[in-house]
């Protein structure tokens, strides 16, 4: 069984094309669209915050199923550890925003003259604001690039010793992340809208978060298989993981539906013009964010076989990886471009920059270890399982 | 099914198939004991305290009541959604976790999910004596009267009847049809006549044939199904109740995943606090051990944790909003004339759980069975600061008001204590407190070996 992965020229250079055609993308865009600077910074904090969510997933997820004491997982866990290697990378263009603040955050500007937003000044500072970024980072990164190392030790030796301490990390590193994933959301996304507010904010691109890390884990799993790699993963681990991505489907409308519900029944101005923008603004584009996210994977992988069956899991994913995209999207650009947004050249050429840039990295991490783990005392059980 | 050697033994003592027939059913074929006769004699009598409360309140009218024109919820309201909460436990324990094949559930879904039937029944009390005329509820179901007038359909409080009711009945079924193949065993073995046919009726004509077999698991599958949702739904729908008001305090998103988060986390404090003692008291120590302890202990951090966030959560975006008047909800409810309730509230469901980090103390039965009961508390609290601090104050100051229980309102909620406890007690004589055929199916893969030939 080759359990090493190579990452060949051809694929090397697939992704370099992905990244070559988005700045292409780019490059005409600013010929043909003239984007504005508020423009290009949107494009950033949108790819920057969909690559950091799918990376952080690598994390959380190892995290969640160490402290859970799963064993389903184990022969899968190399795939979310090299998603969470892209995490540095994501801090580094994150920092970016030291430059763009003034075009994306209105809140960042000084005499406003806005009684709302000074009264939120002891939170929306530019330095607390990037002491907070730094607090996060350092915490994700630190982390989760133990809990890799932790994993990577555990192939060396049969010592138990390091399972142990791998659950000690994922408990540090789900009772960080429990806090700063609300918080960074809050600082990142909401704020752009810098009058309004909701408690569920948090949790609700959290679980978007959630969903588009599985789908993604997903096709990187179509990946590998294609190229003949990890012949060890079976049906019953995509079924696993296609059970994940129904059901978290189904919590994210649930989510994306009780906010908007309560918003909308007590029907109070400062509340409701979050959504009337968007809804009047992006009538398509709202419905169809339903649409891929939730009507879509709930009607397609209902029945047992279709979340066995790889090519039409990872089709199913890649939909709602772009549905949770155009989420992120309109959870941003109306707050920064306001009413009259669309999706242009820069926006789709952007994301393919990112993406061939994101793929590089993770697809190196795997090429790096083994991509079957060795040692851990439940690795068995992730062979011998029924669904 | 493969299982790792590190893993603790789900079913302790090197049981066969007869012995854990044979411990299971002991308690239901012996005679109980004295603290049995004395817990039922106490409960009995809390329920029929509570029955003469009700009546006097139906009888003399909610003026018995301490309510006011400003605070017109009070204990019946804090009681249901505390009731409501409780039973969510079962559901979640007997259709979540079987989806995450979490198999030491076998050992405690039996009892949980008869802690949530009960719990249920004593939540759907309140909203009925709260009408004042217990017949009114006659005109919350979808019929249209004479007039050709509907149920409000815009009302949350419409949409709690249906969600509860939809809870109650598919936890019955689901509960019931898992007993089924239990009742059979337990015909099979009872000596009395009288018995046997009563158990012979109950078990539907239960042969433990392969076709029965595959029905009921067919069927079990389909109420899983069903079920999950709906542990998600019930709470969601009665945080409604409060969410879509205008009232600070209560209109704020986050309150539907975090009521259920709530719920999850009362619920197994009260499994805790019944499977604690009833394990002693059965002698089922080999089946609900430690390693049950300690998962349940698991699952209430985390929710705790969650709830904990969910209250800072709320605190913040409170001051964040800008708005004065969540402000001054938020501020009042932690220093103004409630603050007693809200530092209850904040102790014993954020802080005290914390303590379960230590692997020492969530497999120490005294702290938990304590903690379990702070926790019991706790959310009752919470449920009470939300409701009452949040109406007691207005937006004109001549409307500002103070709420106290009156002893009808007291004894309401002394009577479903005593009904749930009549319940409980009266259930683990008549029926198996563990999944006699469910937990038989973890014995191969997650019982304890000591000996390598053991028959079977």
């Amino acid at each position: 069984m080759n359990t090493n992965y190579i990452l060949s020229k051809k694929t090397k250079q697939v992704f370099l094309s992905i990244s070559v055609i988005g700045s292409l993308l780019i490059a005409l865009s600013f010929l043909l669209e003239n984007p504005d600077n508020k423009q290009v910074w949107m494009n950033v904090l949108l790819n920057n915050l969909y690559f950091l969510f799918l990376s952080l997933f690598g994390a959380l997820f190892i995290a969640l199923h160490k402290i859970a004491h799963s064993g389903w997982h184990v022969s899968l866990k190399r795939i979310p550890e090299a998603l969470s290697t892209f995490l540095p990378y994501s801090a580094a263009l994150m920092f970016l925003l030291i430059f763009g603040m003034h075009d994306l955050y209105h809140w960042s500007h000084h005499d406003l003259h806005d009684p709302i937003i000074k009264g939120k000044s002891a939170y929306l500072n530019l330095p607390f604001f990037f002491i907070r970024m730094a607090v996060y980072f350092a915490g994700w990164i630190g982390l989760s690039y133990l809990l890799r190392k932790n994993s990577i030790s555990q192939d060396l030796s049969d010592n138990y010793k390091f399972h142990k301490q791998g659950r000690i990390l994922a408990a540090l590193f789900m009772a960080f992340f429990a806090i700063s994933s609300s918080t960074m959301t809050w600082d990142w996304i909401m704020s752009v809208d810098p009058h309004w507010y909701s408690t569920l904010f948090g949790w609700y691109v959290f679980i978007g978060l959630f969903v588009s890390g599985i789908a993604a884990f997903i096709l990187i799993i179509a990946l590998l298989k294609s190229q003949g790699y990890i012949d060890f993963v079976n049906k019953e681990h995509l079924h696993d993981l296609g059970k994940y991505l129904f059901g978290f489907s189904i919590f994210w409308m649930y989510l994306w539906f009780f906010q908007y519900m309560l918003i909308w029944y007590s029907h109070i101005p400062e509340e409701t013009v979050y959504f009337a923008q968007r809804l009047n603004g992006f009538p398509i584009l709202f419905f169809a964010i339903l649409v891929l996210n939730f009507v879509f994977p709930f009607l397609a992988l209902m029945t047992r076989n279709s979340k066995r069956n790889i090519k039409w899991l990872a089709m199913v994913a890649a939909v709602v990886l772009i549905g949770q995209w155009l989420n992120i999207y309109l959870m941003l650009s109306p707050g920064i471009l306001g009413e009259t947004a669309q999706i242009g050249l820069i926006e789709i050429g952007s994301a393919c920059l990112y993406l061939g840039g994101f793929l590089f990295v993770v697809f190196n991490a795997l090429s790096k270890k083994p991509l079957l783990c060795k040692n851990d005392p439940f690795l068995e059980e992730s062979f011998h399982y029924e669904t | 099914m493969y299982v790792s050697p590190i893993r603790e033994p789900l079913i302790k003592g090197n049981k066969t198939y007869s012995q854990i027939t044979k411990d299971i059913a002991a308690p239901i074929e012996g005679k109980p004991g004295k603290a049995w006769y004395m817990g039922l004699t106490i409960s009995l009598s809390a329920m029929f305290f509570g029955l003469a409360m009700m009546g006097y309140t139906v009888w003399e009218g909610i003026g018995t009541w301490g309510l006011n024109r400003t605070i017109g919820w009070g204990w019946g309201i804090t009681n249901f959604v505390w009731w409501v909460g409780i039973g969510h436990a079962g559901t979640f324990i007997s259709a979540i976790l079987l989806l995450f094949r979490q198999k030491w559930r076998t050992s405690i879904n039996r009892s949980a999910e008869a802690m949530t039937i009960f719990a249920v029944m004593c939540a759907g009390l309140f909203p009925l004596i709260h009408m004042g005329r217990p017949l009114l509820a006659f005109f919350v179901f979808p019929y249209p009267n004479t007039r050709g007038l509907w149920v409000n359909f815009n009302s949350p409080l419409l949409w709690d009847v249906f969600a509860i009711s939809t809870y109650l009945l598919v936890s019955l079924l689901f509960w019931y049809m898992g007993l089924i193949p239990d009742i059979g065993t337990m015909r099979d073995r009872v000596t009395s006549k009288a018995k046997k046919y009563i158990y012979g009726l109950l078990s539907f004509g239960w042969t433990g044939s392969v076709k029965h077999w595959q029905r009921h698991e067919k069927l079990s599958l389909i109420l899983a199904g069903l079920a999950a949702p709906l542990v998600l739904s019930v709470h969601s729908i009665v945080s409604s109740d409060f969410a879509t008001a205008i009232i600070p305090g209560w209109h704020t998103t986050i309150f539907p995943p975090y009521f259920v988060a709530g719920a999850i986390f009362s619920g197994f404090a009260m499994v805790l606090t019944l499977l604690i003692v009833t394990r002693k008291v059965l002698n089922l120590e080999n089946y609900i051990t430690l390693s049950h302890i300690e998962s349940m202990n698991k699952i209430i951090i985390a929710t705790g944790s969650i709830v904990g966030i969910a209250y800072m959560t709320e605190l913040f975006i409170s001051w964040y909003s800008g708005v004065e008047y969540e402000q001054y909800a938020f501020l009042n409810r932690a220093t103004g004339p409630y603050w007693w309730a809200y530092a209850i509230m904040m102790t014993c469901n954020v802080i005290s759980p914390q303590l379960l980090w230590f692997r020492k103390l969530r497999r120490n039965l005294v702290f938990t069975f304590i903690l379990s009961i702070f926790i019991n508390i706790g959310m009752w609290f919470e449920r009470f600061v939300i409701i009452v601090t949040s109406l007691h104050r207005d937006y004109l100051p001549s409307s500002w008001s103070m709420y106290s229980p009156t002893i009808v309102e007291v004894g309401i909620f002394i009577g479903t204590l005593g009904l749930f406890f009549s319940c409980f007690l009266l259930f683990i004589r008549v029926f198996p407190v563990i999944a006699i055929a469910e937990i038989k199916t973890v014995i191969k893969s997650s019982g304890e070996k000591e000996t390598k030939n053991e028959t079977l």
